[in-house]
């Protein structure tokens, strides 16, 4: 009985996702808490110095096979169900991804071990550990215990950030034969289709300045581009700006745009209509520059000002440039 | 070819949610439901791949408050069998439940094709696609955002982070988790949908009991408290952007300089 | 080789069914006057008289190919000039957008506060339980209808952007105020209320307004009033000339006519002047729409405030120019503005403006907020206040 705690690394073309760093995060937590291994276990073929960032584990289980080059979901279940029934390990953490929710499942009937979905966050709560899982389109969280003796559970992202753990190591590379069959698999890959090129992803821009109507004429982005600069982020908007063909459609934020989550989102003239609001709800920091002091944008923003853009943004965008940096 | 899709009633997300005396569940007494928006999305696709390549299409949706609108919506669009599972389901059914009473159902009606939404958004054990498949013997993948299907065989396409898309062939029969039908959910007029409901037949089948074990326990559920509203910040110009500047420096997020 | 035309006879029919006079489509004499009027002919393939001509040819699929017949906002311009007196607005562009809708052919917005309403009752996609939540701050409480034992002399049919919209609704406690310094003995229907259905119905969604009407009617016949004023003219256009249709006849009156019949109990609570220039924009569905023609009640009212001065847009009464709300047109504003490049409610402000007025006064509740929104995009956020007439009129009663 290892009673490891286990967190299947997510690659995709020879890089490691990063929910996997959030679930290592979450992992050491547990495994700190309950005083046990972390456990990254990687599959692929010749993969090994993928290895290379999972430092936050004590140790990395690495499965080379021809078949695991690339995430097949059958050729991935049976693997690790196979070694999970040799090593036994306490939980085993997926993301809740497009590959960790194809398998999570078929993983937890293998091994009988009750499943638990889109937890966020974990701790230990007199001794036991505790999940936390926002469900409910996050207005509900649901808690309760990781049940012993094995539990299977699929990680969300937003509890930890994946920098912080993203560790060189590891200590121990453990190299293993898949212990299952790989044959006869009625799902295979046949290629990789890339997205088409957009300028920017804004949805992975950690830094936005969206404008909305109140930015009044073209001319006018450019006061928007300058404290994007200044932040080193990039200018988006809402739907208005994108119609008068003043921003290029991928930067359009909202249900019928892009979805973002920066860590800050500077909202310049934004009204907050429900369209554009439910695509910034992953926006870790909004900030609302409007002056409608009944502006729906003033409900989901952190800080707001009701102070005119334009007599603003000038001296704000000099005061970050000139800004000290920590 | 048969394309079965289960559908899910999650709550709708528009009413104000209440937990119930217990503390650990949501207090299903007001409860208002709606389908699972994925499984919007994978009607959408079984109704695309019939009209592509022929076959029937079976929509089934366990009895709850707005099943009936829901399969006579369908039945509008031009879905041919709708079954409704009686049992129930009042006190709310979790994944593994609803996956293993499905499969005894849609088992019997031998589909080429399962469709069903890759989530809900109060799956709290898993989702009811992979675990169906499980229960039925055949694979499941899931994301699927597009289908084609030729000689017993579909391409499916799964959406990675970041736009990346792999193609995928499957042997069928087969479950999948749709992310989204290619189109978007078409409308229907209501009259047809009026129409629907004085011609169309729903069949009853009688699920039993439930078994809901596989999903691990939920101790406590809270509501997450939105904040209402922004700190506003007043003064002058120069007091507004100093105050910023400070919360950005504060959090990290002034960038270095380079 | 020559091919005779052939009527599509079951569009046909239907058009001439769906409406009172439907068969007048058969009396039109291709004058253009419809064309030349509608605000968005400029940009339409088939302006409303070449949809005429197309579907006495029955050629209809390049009409519908074009998707043009969403760039009509219901406005009436085009039915209130003919003169065959068509009923081109509720009739043929009606049925036509019924026909895209059957071939799937709407844009998303639209088809969204469709099925919002189909679900919810409202357009705006909101919880029916929290249809009277606009009026929870006011004291003393608005009763719903209910609650009420005694008969009211005025059930209040409020709609949904003016239970719902944040802007919207700052009309509507506006009104709760005036209601209750007249002590009109009032109530709402909250919950009870769904859409009126007009939009939905002009959008070509006959089949939702048949079942919001009825829905409706239910409600409004459990009660006992003297009088149902309403605060949103699609409400009354609607109440007023399809319920009937559908088996509910209710008397209705827009809220300017109830207060215009007021008027000498009104001016002596007016202590606030109202010192400017101010100009009145007509809403399409209590104006030249089925020729309802309440033009003179709201210009009354607003003369009795004091200070007022009222002065005249280029465009006034019958020859309005629409926002762009009506008809689904509040839900197309970006399919309109791909097509024309232009916004409807942005000319309407340019008139405002050249009125020399300072205040736009409005009445129906989708135009402060499309109103707004134009002066916005103009950058004329400082030279013009968009008002309701109920917001003024309150204000100026206001101690």
């Amino acid at each position: 009985m290892s009673q490891d705690i286990w967190v299947v690394v997510e690659t995709l073309r020879g890089a490691v996702m990063d929910i996997t760093y959030t679930s290592l995060a979450a992992g050491r937590i547990l495994a700190d808490g309950l005083g046990i291994r972390l456990v990254a276990v990687l599959l692929g073929h010749n993969a090994e110095p993928l290895a290379g960032t999972l430092g936050t584990a004590d140790s990395v289980i690495y499965v080379d096979h021809a078949s695991l080059a690339d995430f097949t979901p059958e050729a991935y279940r049976r693997t690790i169900s196979g070694l999970a029934k040799e090593l036994a390990p306490r939980a085993i953490l997926f993301g809740h991804t497009s590959m960790g929710m194809d398998i999570a499942c078929g993983v937890s009937l293998d091994l009988n071990a009750p499943l638990i979905s889109s937890c966020e966050r974990v701790k230990l709560e007199d001794g036991r550990p505790w999940y936390s899982s926002p469900t409910c389109g996050g207005k509900i969280i649901a808690e309760g215990p990781i049940p012993d003796p094995v539990c299977v559970l699929t990680i969300v992202p937003g509890g930890y950030k994946p920098e912080a753990v993203r560790l060189p190591g590891p200590k121990e590379v453990v190299r293993m034969a898949p212990s299952a069959a790989l044959e006869g698999l009625r799902i295979t890959l046949k290629k990789y289709i890339e997205p088409q090129a957009a300028d920017v992803d804004i949805a992975k821009e950690p830094m936005l300045v969206a404008v909305g109507r109140g930015i009044q004429q073209a001319d006018n982005i450019a006061l928007a581009e300058a404290l994007a600069q200044a932040l080193g982020g990039v200018v988006c908007g809402s739907r208005p700006v994108v119609d008068q063909g003043w921003l290029p459609v991928p930067r359009l934020v909202g249900k019928s745009g892009v979805s973002v989550k920066p860590k800050c989102y500077v909202a310049l003239g934004v009204s907050g209509a429900p369209e554009h609001v439910e695509g910034i709800s992953g926006a870790e920091l909004i900030i609302a520059i409007n002056t409608d002091p009944r502006a729906p944008i003033f409900n989901v923003a952190h800080f707001g000002t009701l102070l005119s853009m334009f007599d603003l943004l000038p001296a704000l965008t000099e005061k970050i440039r000139q800004a000290p940096r920590p | 070819m048969h394309i079965v899709v289960p559908i899910k009633l999650a709550p709708d997300l528009v009413e104000d949610l209440e937990i119930d005396a217990g503390g650990a569940a949501l207090d299903r007494t007001f409860l208002r439901l709606i389908i699972n928006e994925f499984d919007d999305h994978a009607i959408e696709q079984a109704f695309l791949l019939k009209e592509r390549g022929g076959g029937q299409v079976t929509i089934v949706a366990p009895d709850l408050e707005g099943a009936d609108d829901v399969l006579y919506t369908a039945a509008a669009k031009g879905a041919d069998r709708l079954i409704k599972l009686i049992g129930d389901f009042s006190a709310g059914v979790n994944c593994h439940a609803l996956a293993r009473t499905l499969a005894k159902v849609i088992g019997d009606l031998h589909p080429d094709l399962v469709l069903t939404g890759v989530q809900a958004h109060d799956d709290l054990d898993g989702a009811v696609g992979p675990l169906l498949a499980e229960h039925l013997g055949m694979p499941y993948l899931g994301y699927v955002a597009g289908l084609t299907v030729s000689d017993g065989k579909c391409m499916a396409r799964k959406e990675y982070p970041g736009g990346l898309v792999a193609e995928m062939d499957v042997a069928l029969p087969a479950v999948f988790g749709i992310q989204a039908a290619e189109k978007p959910p078409r409308y229907v007029v209501t009259s047809l949908i009026t129409q629907a409901m004085k011609s169309a037949t729903i069949e009853e089948i009688e699920t039993g009991e439930f078994d809901s074990g596989g999903a691990a326990a939920v101790e406590r559920m809270s509501r997450l408290e939105a904040t209402t509203h922004a700190e506003m910040i007043e003064g002058s110009t120069d007091q507004v952007a100093d105050k910023l500047v400070a919360v950005l420096r504060e959090r990290g997020l002034l960038a270095p300089r380079g | 080789m020559t091919t005779t035309p052939t009527v599509e006879r079951p569009f046909y029919d239907r058009v001439m069914e769906a409406v009172p006079s439907g068969e007048k489509l058969k009396l039109c004499l291709q004058c253009g006057m419809c064309s030349g009027i509608c605000p968005y002919g400029f940009a339409m393939n088939f302006p409303p008289q070449s949809l005429i001509a197309a579907v006495r040819a029955g050629d209809l699929d390049p009409v519908f190919e074009s998707e043009t017949v969403w760039l009509c906002v219901s406005c009436f311009a085009c039915a209130n000039v003919c003169p065959a007196q068509i009923p081109l607005t509720s009739g043929l562009m009606a049925s036509l957008k019924t026909e895209m809708l059957l071939r799937r052919k709407v844009p998303a917005e639209l088809q969204t506060a469709l099925e919002n309403t189909r679900r919810y009752g409202n357009t705006l996609g909101e919880s029916p339980r929290k249809r009277s939540a606009w009026c929870q701050s006011i004291t003393p409480a608005i009763p719903l209808m209910a609650q009420t034992k005694e008969p009211v002399d005025v059930l209040w049919f409020v709609g949904d952007y003016a239970s719902y919209h944040p802007r919207a609704v700052l009309a509507s406690q506006a009104m709760a105020r005036i209601f209750q310094a007249l002590g009109i003995r009032f109530g709402i229907l909250g919950p009870e209320e769904n859409s009126d259905g007009d939009v939905q119905y002009l959008a070509g969604e006959r089949g939702l307004l048949e079942i919001l009407a009825q829905k409706n009617g239910k409600v409004l016949r459990k009660y006992k009033y003297q009088e149902i004023v309403t605060t949103d003219p699609h409400a009354y256009n609607v109440i007023k000339h399809e319920y009937p249709g559908v088996g509910v006849s209710v008397p209705i009156k827009h809220y300017t006519q109830f207060l215009a019949e007021r008027i000498e109990q009104i001016k002596p609570l007016l202590r606030h002047e109202h010192k400017a220039a101010v100009t009145y924009h007509d809403p399409c569905a209590i104006g030249r729409a089925n020729k309802n023609n309440i033009f003179e009640e709201p210009r009354l009212v607003l003369s009795a405030i004091p200070g007022l001065e009222l002065v005249e847009m280029a465009h006034n009464r019958a020859t309005s120019i629409c926002c762009g709300g009506g008809g689904g047109g509040n839900w197309l504003d970006g399919f309109a503005w791909q097509q024309t490049h232009t916004r409807m409610s942005e000319w309407r402000i340019q008139e405002a403006l050249a009125s020399g007025a300072q205040t736009l006064a409005v009445a129906c509740p989708y135009e402060a907020p499309r109103f707004e929104d134009a002066l916005k995009s103009l950058g004329a956020e400082n030279k013009l206040v968009v008002k309701d007439i109920a917001e003024l009129l309150a204000d100026a009663m206001s101690a």
